[in-house]
């Protein structure tokens, strides 16, 4: 038995008039991994993204439809979207360290929180969880910018961890990074996944199958009439089910490389 | 006889010079602009010589200006003075109006079309001439203070440092808001997302990640506009008063180099123009240490990251 | 569907996420974004009463004898300002024709041919930039310097233009530079690929399709310069009577309203808002245009 962190219930997602993604409805399982795979345009990024509110900062932005966190509504008109974010992060596609230290990058996150305890100590456990602190050690108070695109990566995984959220959320976190530096993130994801709730997007199958203990797979639906495209949720099911033997045709030719 | 196709004519070396003359040409003009730039550092100086040779350096700290034939005395320290502080007061004014007005128009607080309207309007403060804030100054804005002190029952006699500072306030805003909204709608939306991200709030992200990061296009904006408080004329000469002497009260009449300039010179002889000149230099000298500073700042703390 | 179930669970406290409106953190950001308005209003304030007393104090003096007559003697009253929107239109147009060139090829060199060279480019930029940043009062005492001094030809029409084109020539050297640069680089290689030479592809592709934009900062220029007054108060000077040469001194609408503003007369004042007026409609109307212009790219 494992508990529901996330729910989505019957969301439907616009940008304006235009109807991005409709219909999803998934349970995200604590201290899992779970991946959103399917082709561009599917609407997994944007699913993820409403997830902790940061879609907010698209004015045309609308959803239609539930999302809970441990049963709370996430878009009830009381709540605050900051709050919301402090306890499920996100690690974004391409590493986006802030232009500060490496010390103060860490920090940033829970100086606004208003952390009171010993900050050193809180930069060093966070970078040591995101298997960074060795690489940095001796050069804290030098730009983010310093490191390589694998290290900045981790250090905004480092970043997200240090304000202790109960989420992360990851969207193709390894989507800019080499073959080196992807192999690190995953196994970093896989540690980190024993305290956090993890969601990632990946456009990388093999990827899904390495770390992911379930698997969303979205697809696109061209709309009649509206020349668009509408993302929706049509398979969701542990990896292993889903990559062996899924219920439907078209989860079956994706993993299967024969689109997308 | 048949045409011979296009390809097989070979270019004259008439055509081929002609290559070398526009290039040559063009290069010419664009070198004109550093010889511009020698020609008024130098012309200045050297009409300026008599008074340099007569005054010396004690021209800067010198308070008095006597153009009285058989007596002249020139020192630009009360201008210098009067410059200096006039820009100050309008700095201290413009920056914090500045950066606020340039915070709500990068941000989404309201409509983006409601936006590009009120961008469009800050500029056009900028493009009003500096002698039509002049006269509103003389008619508008000077009885207005007039009325306004008298309720405190301070009395004010008009022209004076508070009214050139003022207005230029009003003047240097637009440059200080435009340099600032650019340098924060340059920053990469993947730094806002980040802070949002992390749990920040959004002034949180604003003072803690935004300013910070386009603080170098900022603090450039606040010194071209420091730059251009300090050689602004013809609305500071219409209130400022005239005065060539020092008072600390800003109620009291005061003067700048350019207001001076702007004064003096269509009735100016023999070492009145030397002086003049003088003090245009000491001008040119100001303004070119805060821009050649201003680009300085703008290296410095870019090389930080 | 799938192995997960369980419900909600209990000891997640779900009043945390509520939003504190009392909060310091929430009453912060309210306080903020309220002080952040309150900046903007204070900034346009200026604007909108500037442009209201223009526009009441210059439509009250608007007639025609404004448009046809000379200014009355100190005074006196009537008159119009017509010498002077004549000597605007002309001193500008003196600059217009002395800067527009030289600024257009400067442009040309730094954006076709400076960068192949070596760092001179680098320089006249610096140069470009520090030009822009020289008072226009120091424009109107190089001149003087050169052309108006004792011993020289004296305050004229020609030394005000003069004294503006240096005024204007780093704003069009900037847009023209910019204007070049944003020419895709495609086109010029197409040109040079049908075996056209250097000069031929810039004065026949490349500046043609840069015009344009060269024009919006051209017209934005010459608003500029026709409000400038500075430079010109002890350059083209003022004159009471009509365009007599451009050797001679002349009025312009900057200097007049600087002229008479200062005069203790009611009808030279009211002549200084009529002239401040069409100096702001002219400034507004550019404005205006070269911002719907700009919008039209061709690229």
């Amino acid at each position: 038995m494992t508990d529901v962190v996330l729910r989505a219930k019957e969301c439907d997602i616009y940008y304006g008039s235009y109807k991005a993604v409709r219909d999803v409805s998934i349970d995200i399982p604590k201290n899992k991994i779970t991946a959103f795979i399917g082709p561009s345009g599917c609407g997994k990024s944007t699913v993820l993204r409403c997830f902790n509110r940061l879609n907010d900062l698209i004015e045309s932005f609308r959803l239609k439809g539930k999302m809970t966190y441990h049963g709370q509504d996430l878009y009830a008109p009381d709540v605050d979207p900051v709050e919301v974010r402090r306890r499920i992060g996100m690690v974004f596609q391409k590493p986006n360290p802030f232009p500060k230290t490496i010390y103060d990058n860490i920090a940033y996150g829970p100086r606004i929180s208003g952390f009171k305890g010993d900050m050193d100590e809180l930069v060093e456990t966070s970078l040591r969880r995101a298997v960074l602190w060795d690489e940095v050690k001796d050069k804290l108070q030098e730009s983010g910018f310093s490191l390589s695109g694998g290290q900045q990566q981790r250090l905004c995984i480092a970043r997200t961890i240090a304000v202790q959220p109960e989420v992360v959320l990851m969207d193709e976190p390894c989507a800019a990074l080499d073959p080196i530096s992807t192999l690190k993130i995953e196994d970093l994801m896989k540690e980190l996944v024993q305290n956090y709730t993890i969601i990632i997007v990946t456009h990388n199958m093999q990827q899904a199958t390495r770390v992911a203990d379930y698997t969303a797979f979205y697809n696109a639906q061209v709309v009649e009439g509206a020349g668009g495209k509408v993302g929706y949720l049509a398979e969701f099911d542990s990896t292993e089910k889903i990559f062996s033997d899924p219920e439907q045709e078209s989860t079956r030719d994706y993993v299967t490389g024969r689109f997308g | 006889m048949p045409s011979s196709p296009p390809s097989k004519r070979q270019r004259t070396p008439f055509e081929k010079g002609l290559d070398r003359l526009f290039e040559g040409t063009t290069m010419g003009f664009a070198l004109f602009i550093l010889l511009l730039l020698l020609a008024i550092g130098l012309l200045i100086l050297v009409q300026a010589w008599p008074a340099v040779q007569r005054f010396g350096l004690s021209f800067l700290w010198t308070s008095s200006w006597n153009p009285v034939e058989g007596r002249e005395v020139f020192g630009v320290l009360p201008m210098v003075y009067g410059t200096l502080v006039s820009s100050a007061i309008a700095l201290l004014l413009a920056v914090p109006l500045g950066l606020g007005t340039a915070l709500f128009l990068s941000e989404n607080f309201i409509p983006l079309k409601i936006r590009t309207v009120l961008v469009f309007m800050v500029e056009l403060l900028a493009a009003i001439p500096s002698v039509v804030y002049g006269l509103w100054g003389i008619f508008v804005l000077i009885p207005a203070l007039k009325w306004f002190l008298g309720l405190f029952g301070v009395s004010f006699a008009g022209p004076s440092m508070l009214a050139a500072s003022l207005v230029l306030a009003i003047m240097i805003l637009p440059i200080i808001t435009a340099i600032s909204r650019d340098s924060l709608a340059a920053l990469p939306p993947e730094l806002r997302q980040g802070s949002y991200g992390l749990g920040a709030t959004r002034w949180g992200t604003i003072f803690r990640v935004l300013i910070p990061a386009a603080i170098s296009g900022i603090v450039g904006g606040v010194m071209l506009a420091l730059g251009r408080a300090m050689g602004e004329t013809m609305a500071v000469t219409m209130l400022i008063g005239n005065s060539n002497t020092i008072n600390p009260s800003l109620l009291a009449p005061s003067n700048t180099i350019s207001s001076l300039l702007a004064n003096q010179f269509a009735e100016a002889k023999g070492i009145q123009v030397a002086s003049l000149m003088y003090a245009a230099f000491v001008l040119v000298i100001l303004t070119l240490i805060v821009n050649i500073l201003a680009d300085w700042i703008v290296r410095k703390l870019q090389a930080k990251y | 569907m799938t192995t997960i179930s369980g419900k909600p669970d209990d000891i997640f406290d779900a009043g945390s996420l509520k939003a504190k409106k009392s909060s310091s953190r929430n009453l912060f950001n309210i306080i903020m974004t309220g002080l952040a308005g309150l900046c903007i209003l204070l900034a346009l304030i200026p604007l909108v009463l500037v442009l209201f007393y223009v526009f009441v104090n210059g439509a009250n003096s608007l007639n025609l004898d404004l448009f046809t007559q000379l200014p009355p003697p100190p005074g006196s009253a009537g008159g119009g300002i017509s010498n002077a929107i004549m000597g605007t239109l002309i001193v500008v147009a003196i600059s217009t024709v002395i800067s527009v060139p030289i600024g257009v090829l400067c442009a040309i060199w730094l954006s076709e041919f400076g960068s192949d060279d070596t760092s001179i480019d680098e320089y006249v930029r610096f140069g470009v930039n520090i030009l822009a940043g020289v008072p226009s009062i120091i424009a109107g005492v190089f001149i003087y310097g050169i052309m108006v001094r004792p011993g020289r030809p004296g305050y004229s029409a020609l030394a005000g233009g003069v004294a503006l084109a240096v005024l204007m020539l780093p704003t069009i050297i900037r847009t023209a530079d910019e204007a070049l640069k944003i020419v895709p680089q495609e086109i010029r290689w197409a040109a040079l690929g049908v075996g056209a030479s250097k000069y031929q592809t810039v004065l026949k592709v490349v500046l043609p399709a840069a015009i344009p934009a060269i024009l919006t900062g051209v017209t934005l220029a010459i608003a500029r310069a026709a409000g400038e007054t500075a430079p010109l108060i002890f350059t083209a000077l003022f004159s009471p009577f009509r365009f007599n040469g451009i050797t001679e001194p002349i009025a312009t609408l900057a200097v007049l309203v600087y002229n008479f503003a200062i005069l203790p007369f009611r009808a030279q004042q009211e002549l200084a808002w009529a002239a401040s007026l069409i100096l702001v409609l002219l400034v507004l109307l550019t404005s205006i245009i070269a911002r719907f212009a700009t919008r039209q790219k061709t690229y």
